[in-house]
């Protein structure tokens, strides 16, 4: 089923968000069409991951004002297995260890099987990882390395499939073998292998580094500073400038150059 | 000899157990619970089916090298369908046997308190399983010992021996009709691994909210012999103390104690294992889990004693809190009395974790599901050495036990 033209994937209107009664975003708006990806740009503590959580809807992230549309759906007060049923999936920077709860059974949750082995199909879903049988055997996440951490998310999204997919640096501490891999599936499960036109997945992801850029050649870049969009614009330039300028003075000159509210 | 036995029992018929709480022996009679013998597992089957498929117990047979069966102060089946195993009451191996004098209280001090005495002096037979030597018997044996009488005590002694070489898993339940509102459980129980041997048991206990249970165990493992024990508790029960100990005396002996404990109601649980490792290289792993939950009261004990050379062993208690009304309190202990050897311990007590969950639900569980998906693992502890089949039982009795209460 093609999708109306010009249909929003999410919208978001005056978020202001606390968490344990600190504002931490501050009348956000954003607004992320089907088909597109964005990039979060900011320094560490300026909001970013408080955003997607919100967005997911983790309860320790309380919406004080304003709304998140999904889909022509308000989902501001929905629990997150509802958002995730509507669509929304997120690879996490530091997922919780779960005791006794295999990564091959994450993988079944994800599936949406209530009762599930680690059969042909999950271990296929590994394969694509590069991730072992026995690897789908352990712990989730107990003991993982950072780039075990990102393949295990990268396979649960791949057993997910979700329509809006958002990444918390997904390739960081990630191995030279296994970042192109990462690359690759998340320009698959984000559908860039299409033409613009075709694509029916968005995506928004933090990341701080050149490779997502220059593998998954986003629509739009955001940056965050204390809790607000302080610009937004063409990813090229949004990157270029924070390499030459910093975060501050790209605020400011995209301010001037690129962005018009 | 036997005199001097119950005159130790006589002496220490009032003498209380260092843990747990006291229980007045006379609340419980010795007067009922005589039953006929059966000569099928299906005749019990017909009334009290359920009881015994909870326990593990599988009344056709299928699947089970041998069978024994005793309810109440009765031993009303037992049969051994392999060649080289023995499966009988207690009291038949004595009088075959000459008393058993290498075995009974050899292991088990028939003075250590007054339940260990009041089964040397008012005994109600018990199980008698024994795997010739060199024999090896992959498909277990089950034995049940069963309450249906209100008010009794049941009082049983079982023996255990694995000959040299041999291989011997064994399942066993204990079970309590819903008839029943309050009897006592007292077993002895003492194995005997010898050189060379293995034996894997397997224990469900599925009692009722009016019933208190002290069990006395103790193992002895020679050169290279290995005991394995998986304990499953996910039943009310009134009072529950025990303490089994395993003596690693042989070089190179193993043992393991997997013990997975669910408390609900007003259970009051003191439960605990313990390994003596007295024996060159010998090594022993005791893993715990406990949930506590409504008002249950659970002291998760470890006790490791290392005494010999290049001795290596590790114990690890985790307790998951789910209500404010429980309480959990883990006590491991290390001792070491030799500088080549190798102890550790961990324990953790907490409640679910919030973002375990959270994480869960944003792969599209909902709040209850996740919590479920949390506590099943959290009682997931990988059970080894169990051959193929039996360790698929255990994990569906396992999951038997998780439905009933989740």
């Amino acid at each position: 089923m093609t999708a109306p033209a010009g249909c929003k994937m999410l919208e978001i209107r005056d978020l202001t968000v606390e968490v344990e009664g600190k504002e931490i975003i501050t009348d956000l708006n954003l607004c992320i069409e089907r088909g597109e990806v964005h990039v979060l740009f900011g320094p560490n503590g300026c909001g970013k991951t408080t955003l997607l959580m919100t967005i997911l809807g983790f309860p320790t992230y309380k919406v004080k004002k304003g709304t998140i549309m999904f889909k022509d759906v308000d989902i501001t007060n929905l629990p997150t297995n509802e958002r995730v049923k509507l669509g929304i999936g997120m690879s996490f920077q530091h997922p919780p260890e779960i005791r006794g709860v295999k990564l091959g059974d994450m993988v079944n949750i994800a599936l949406g099987r209530k009762e599930g082995t680690i059969d042909e199909r999950v271990i296929e879903l590994g394969k694509r990882l590069n991730i072992p049988v026995q690897f789908l055997n352990r712990d989730v996440n107990l003991g993982f390395s950072g780039g075990e951490v990102k393949r295990s998310e990268i396979l649960q999204l791949l057993a997910q499939t979700p329509d809006f997919l958002m990444f918390d640096e997904p390739d960081s501490g990630v191995d030279v073998e296994n970042i192109e891999l990462i690359g690759d599936l998340m320009n698959e499960l984000l559908g860039r292998d299409k033409i613009p036109s075709q694509r029916e997945r968005s995506g928004l992801i933090i990341t701080h580094s050149g490779f997502i850029m220059r593998y998954l050649k986003p629509d739009r870049a955001h940056v965050m500073l204390d809790g607000r969009i302080a610009c937004s614009g063409i990813p090229d330039e949004i990157t270029k400038e924070i390499m030459e300028e910093g975060f501050e003075r790209c605020v400011e000159l995209c301010g001037k150059r690129v962005c018009k509210e | 000899m036997s005199q001097e036995i119950s005159d130790r029992a006589q002496r220490a018929k009032t003498k209380k157990a260092l843990l747990g709480e006291d229980v007045d022996l006379e609340q419980y009679t010795t007067e009922a619970g005589e039953h006929q013998p059966i000569t099928s597992l299906g005749e019990i089957a017909k009334d009290y089916k359920q009881d015994l498929l909870e326990a593990g117990i599988e009344p056709s047979e299928k699947d089970r090298s041998g069978s024994f069966l005793q309810r109440d102060r009765s031993v009303v089946f037992s049969r051994a369908l392999y060649k080289g195993l023995e499966v009988m009451s207690t009291t038949d191996a004595l009088s075959k046997y000459n008393g058993l004098k290498d075995y009974l209280w050899k292991a088990v001090p028939v003075d250590a308190d007054k339940y260990t005495a009041e089964v040397e002096l008012a005994p109600s037979h018990g199980y008698f399983i024994r795997a010739a030597a060199g024999s090896k018997v992959t498909i277990p044996v089950q034995a049940c010992l069963f309450i249906t009488a209100d008010k009794i005590r049941q009082n049983v002694h079982n023996i255990i021996i694995a000959e040299e070489n041999s291989e011997l898993h064994i399942i066993t339940g204990c079970s309590v009709s819903h008839a029943v509102n309050s009897a006592l459980h007292i077993g002895i129980s003492e194995f005997y691994v010898r050189r060379g041997a293995k034996i894997t048991f397997t224990m469900v206990h599925n009692w009722t909210g009016g019933i208190d249970v002290r069990p006395r165990s103790a193992v002895m493992i020679e050169d290279d012999g290995v005991f394995i024990n998986n304990y499953i508790l996910m039943k009310p029960v009134k009072s529950i103390q025990m303490y089994p100990t395993a003596y690693c005396v042989g070089k190179n002996a193993r043992a393991n104690f997997q013990s997975i404990i669910f408390a609900p109601g007003n259970s009051k649980i003191d439960v605990g294992s313990r390994a003596v490792l007295q024996g060159e290289g010998s090594r022993a792993e005791l893993i715990s889990r406990v949930i506590a939950t409504d008002n249950a009261k659970v002291i998760a004990r470890g006790d490791i004693n290392g005494t010999a050379e290049h001795v290596k062993g590790h114990l690890e208690c985790r307790g998951l809190m789910l209500s404010d009304t429980s309480v959990v309190e883990s006590i491991p202990e290390l001792k070491a009395s030799r500088k080549d050897l190798d102890l550790s311990h961990e324990a953790a007590v907490g409640k679910i974790a919030e973002e375990e969950i959270q994480y869960l639900m944003s792969r599209g569980l909902s709040e209850e599901e996740a919590i479920s998906v949390i506590i099943r693992g959290f009682l997931n502890v990988d059970i080894t050495g169990l051959p193929d089949e039996l360790a698929k039982e255990t994990k569906r009795m396992f999951d038997l036990s998780l439905q009933k209460v989740m």
